[in-house]
């Protein structure tokens, strides 16, 4: 870790494999921002690893010049966990989406949370089974047509923030598709996090779920509908600040015009808060696409790594016992003596 | 203290040859323990051994039931054995219901020491006895020994302060000091053992029970004299008293120092295998990482990871585990990478008998995955055997990178046995090295790094690991070019892919020893053993050779790929008989593999063959 890293440009992140995302997908967005971001983040790409459970957003590690598995239906966090524990020296994300981590892998996605292992968890949020053309995801919204469920869905969608904080993440972020910059910015601080980071991002399925954030983060209505959470600030957006979050008296969150409260009203953001109800409340802020929905950092507390402390209890026996001596592990039930006749 | 009893042990002791004992009460009566000590001082003074523990799944069935009954039977004996022994020739019951539960085990004329104290009326109810089989006659036919040891405890501990309750407690070792005495076992391996394990006033009770259990014996004359089993004619060497799944454990400690890798286990807790995960989480200094994971396919994903990542990678778990595990086991085939899985068998399917032995899981491990996915499997014969057998596991593992299935069972896991310690310069080494260079240049000139290229002897393909400058690659589930490991959905590709597969797990019969065969070699008769059949088919053959019945006898520990001359060795015989805790799972393999007319021998009941079962099957086609 102390030896200094040989700068590398974006090329060097990319495989030599073609891209093959339907066009047009929130995918490539994605992918060109971790490439992007890589040569600044310090790590060297033989050093990083990419972990993929099945899915659309799964093919991620095949398109990255680093070590990668791209591995079995919401497994990655399990496996990624494997590798982070086993080498604590290593640089490892999770790349996932809504089916992948929160359905059939939602198990090993919450333990990888609590375990606080340290991963870089990316989760594709694109509220549809794209690889599979088409059916419901858990984070589609009540009520929806799909090849599935041809006279709506009847399930109850998972938030996928409040699934992580619930968890005990220790950092819980979320940025969208169409903001290179601000993915950028995400994921550095994700990766910066030591522990499991856990971004979700808008991602559009062109193809499944075509503008399913367009009301959120669309250009046009991104300024009143993009609430842009920054740590110790006031949470305030929309043109000139003119819109601010505030908690009444009931506890609850409330999206308010600054003009009818003042200034001094308007709650100040604290991501390193240990308790997690302000982050709760801000990921359950929104509850449809119809409403203004906060982006950024949600969470983030410092909390050791399980690899860190896996190795730190190894070095701690270690210490205690010395070097495990074979011979003498084979005698520690008490042994007797045949002799010769 | 100690040297007063010995020398107290004044009547003149008969010399035997052997000797089963099984001590049976409630679940909560100590009877594990109780047992082990017996073992841990018969190991001690030298006998040969083998155990067999029999308890019920439910924790505390309610006290009193024969659903509550727990079990533990030892075979001590002066001369080589390898089972438990069929039928005990002495029945220590605890209770009532362990009296109902384990007498038709008891041999006829057997000696039964009962503790008359759990014989009231509601002991007898619970039991399921409408008369009380103390009184009735029913147990003319055995040397029928009465000994209230509760009250006795608890007059021997009462004036240490002890309260009767409490006293209670100690009535295992009361009885452990009564059949210590009888079978004239050194006391003080016990009371050091006591008085380590426990403090204060229980130290005291429990030592206090033990040897007023050893004096009653002594002073009573309900015993005409002690016995003696004299120490057996063992190989010179050193010796410890092993389970079958601390050698596993330390097998896998061994087999990590061995291929010079730190192991990882990850593990979900489950009957019969969870001793495995106790035992190697206390070993971290041997640079042991072990993980208890959210689940089963977890356990198996953070192996593969840690294999990945190039450390050892292990999961432990029985039956229903391996189900949950098969998609990444499936994942490690294709993936190449080597990965252990142990499997202790238990009875199926579903939960079926947790805490009961049986070896119905080969079928799963052959063939329990989707796709072409053939795998390695190696079976460990006896507690003993778990040691050498999972160091040759992870040996096929790393040399081939492939999933290897390991598989026991809960005798072997339970079972124990003393076990001459190998000389650690003879175990092999079983290092690989993993890839640092380049391995293939391509058309410009350019040096670069094919995963999937291949050594052209073990078809195995290199290892690198992260952390390796410039040999980054991806691999993945989906199929993939011979070579270059990149996405390939050609067809001759696949096929090309799907033979290799099969071809390299098939060219370990190269590397694995040649068929053994035991007994006679020029019987018409062979048996065919795999796993832990192997103690009772010892038995069978020896005593069917002492009636003059010649039997010739091959035991597998590679069951997949089956040794390369088999096929042959089988052939030499009219009659081949596989006896096996299934239905007949390796007989239909070697059918069809071998077109030979093999004859299942077939037990499901959750306990082992007894030698006399198979030697009845030997006897009735022996012609």
């Amino acid at each position: 870790m102390n030896t200094p890293v040989a700068l590398t440009t974006k090329k060097d992140w990319m495989s030599d494999q073609e891209v093959r995302w339907c066009p047009g997908c929130g995918d490539y967005g994605i992918l060109q921002a971790v490439q992007q971001l890589m040569p600044d983040v310090g790590v060297s790409p033989e050093n990083t690893v990419f972990i993929s459970g099945i899915g659309c957003s799964s093919r991620f590690p095949y398109y990255m010049n680093t070590y990668g598995m791209h591995s079995i239906h919401g497994r990655a966090p399990a496996i990624a966990t494997g590798v982070a524990v086993a080498r604590p020296d290593l640089d490892v994300w999770v790349v996932t989406g809504d089916g992948d981590a929160l359905s059939i892998g939602g198990n090993h996605f919450i333990h990888a949370l609590r375990r606080n292992v340290n991963l870089t968890i990316l989760l594709f949020n694109n509220r549809i089974y794209g690889l599979t053309k088409g059916q419901y995801s858990p984070t589609s919204e009540a009520g929806k047509v799909t090849k599935s469920t041809p006279f709506g869905s009847l399930d109850h969608p998972f938030n996928p923030l409040s699934v992580a904080l619930g968890a005990e993440a220790s950092f819980v972020a979320r940025t969208h598709d169409l903001d290179r910059k601000h993915m950028m910015e995400i994921f550095r601080a994700a990766h910066d996090h030591r522990g499991a980071s856990f971004v979700e991002i808008y991602q559009n399925c062109n193809v499944f779920n075509d503008a399913a954030f367009e009301e959120v983060t669309g250009r046009k209505v991104r300024e009143e509908m993009m609430i842009d959470l920054k740590h110790g600030q006031p949470i305030r957006f929309g043109a000139d600040g003119h819109k601010g979050v505030v908690m009444g008296t009931d506890g609850q969150l409330r999206i308010v015009n600054v003009a009818d409260v003042g200034e001094d009203a308007i709650l100040v953001h604290d991501a390193h808060r240990e308790d997690p109800g302000l982050a709760m409340a801000l990921a359950r802020l929104s509850h449809s696409d119809h409403e203004s929905t906060p982006f950024g950092i949600f969470r983030s507390i410092e909390r050791p790594d399980y690899g860190t402390m896996v190795g730190a209890q190894l070095a701690q026996v270690f210490q205690q016992k010395g070097p495990g001596d074979l011979g003498a592990l084979l005698r520690s039930n008490g042994t007797w003596t045949v002799a010769a006749n | 203290m100690t040297d007063t009893v010995t020398q107290r042990t004044r009547r003149e002791a008969e010399t035997i040859s052997r000797v089963v004992v099984r001590f049976a009460g409630d679940s909560g009566d100590g009877m594990q323990l109780t047992g082990d000590r017996f073992t841990s001082a018969s190991a001690i003074f030298g006998n040969d051994l083998m155990t067999f523990p029999d308890y019920p799944a439910e924790i505390r069935a309610p006290a009193g039931t024969v659903n509550g009954v727990s079990s533990f039977q030892v075979h001590i004996s002066d001369h080589d054995i390898t089972t438990p022994g069929d039928a005990p020739s002495v029945l220590v019951a605890m209770n009532a219901a362990a009296l109902k539960a384990d007498l038709n085990r008891l041999e006829p004329h057997g000696l039964l020491i009962v503790n008359s104290d759990s014989f009231e009326a509601r002991d007898l109810e619970k039991a399921g006895y409408t008369s009380n089989p103390l009184e009735d006659g029913s147990l003319d036919g055995y040397r029928l020994v009465q000994i209230p040891m509760t009250s006795l405890t608890q007059g021997a501990a009462e004036p240490l302060g002890v309260k009767p309750r409490d006293a209670e407690r100690s009535k295992n070792f009361f009885a452990l000091g009564l059949i210590s005495w009888l079978y004239s076992r050194p006391t003080d391996p016990t009371l050091e053992w006591i008085d380590k394990r426990f403090k204060d006033l229980v130290k005291e009770s429990n030592r206090a029970a033990f040897l007023a259990g050893y004096n009653f014996a002594e002073t009573t004359e309900l015993f005409e004299h002690p016995y003696q089993v004299a120490p057996a004619h063992m190989p010179p060497g050193e010796y410890t008293n092993i389970s079958g799944n601390v050698a596993l454990a330390w097998g896998i400690v061994a087999a990590g120092q061995l291929a010079k890798l730190p192991v990882f286990l990850g593990s979900y807790p489950i009957t019969p295998a969870s001793d495995i995960l106790h035992e190697l989480s206390k070993h971290k200094h041997f640079g042991v990482r072990t993980l208890q994971a959210e689940d089963e396919i977890a356990a198996a994903g953070m192996a593969l990871g840690a294999a990945f990542a190039g450390h050892l990678g292990v999961t432990t778990t029985s039956g229903p585990g391996v189900a949950l595990k098969s998609e990444t086991i499936s994942l490690a085939v294709s993936l190449e990478l080597p990965l252990l899985v142990v499997d202790i068998q238990r009875g199926g399917p579903s939960t079926g008998l947790p805490t009961k032995t049986e070896a119905a899981d080969l079928n799963i491990a052959m063939f329990g995955r989707h796709g072409e996915a053939p795998l390695p499997i190696v079976a460990a014969s006896s507690p003993a055997d778990c040691f050498q057998a999972v160091i040759e596991a992870a040996r096929i593992a790393l040399k081939y990178r492939t999933p290897v299935i390991f598989l026991s069972d809960g005798y072997i896991a339970n079972g124990a046995e003393p076990w001459k310690l190998p000389d650690l310069d003879s175990l092999p080494d079983i290092s690989v090295p993993f890839q640092t260079e380049f391995n293939h240049q391509a058309a410009d000139g350019t040096m670069e790094y094919w995963p999937y290229l291949r050594d052209p002897e073990t078809l195995a393909r290199p290892w690198a690991i992260p952390g390796t400058p410039g040999l980054m690659h991806r691999i993945g589930g989906i199929e993939k070019q011979d070579g270059t490991g990149n996405i390939s959905y050609a067809p001759d590709n696949h096929e090309k892919m799907v033979h290799l597969r099969a071809d390299k797990v098939r060219a370990i019969q190269a590397d694995i020893p040649p068929v053994e065969v035991r007994g006679d070699q020029d019987a018409d008769l062979c048996i065919l053993g795999w796993g832990s059949t192997w103690a009772a088919i010892d038995a069978a053959v020896q005593q069917a050779g002492r009636e003059g019945r010649p039997v010739a006898w091959v035991h597998l520990t590679h069951l997949n790929p089956l040794p390369a001359d088999l096929g042959d060795v089988l052939r030499r015989f009219r009659t081949v008989l596989v006896p096996e805790l299934n239905m007949g799972q390796l007989c239909r393999i070697v059918r069809a593999e071998y077109l030979i007319d093999a004859v299942s021998i077939s037990k499901v009941q959750g306990l082992p063959f007894s030698a006399n079962e198979l030697l009845a099957k030997i006897r009735e086609h022996h012609s």
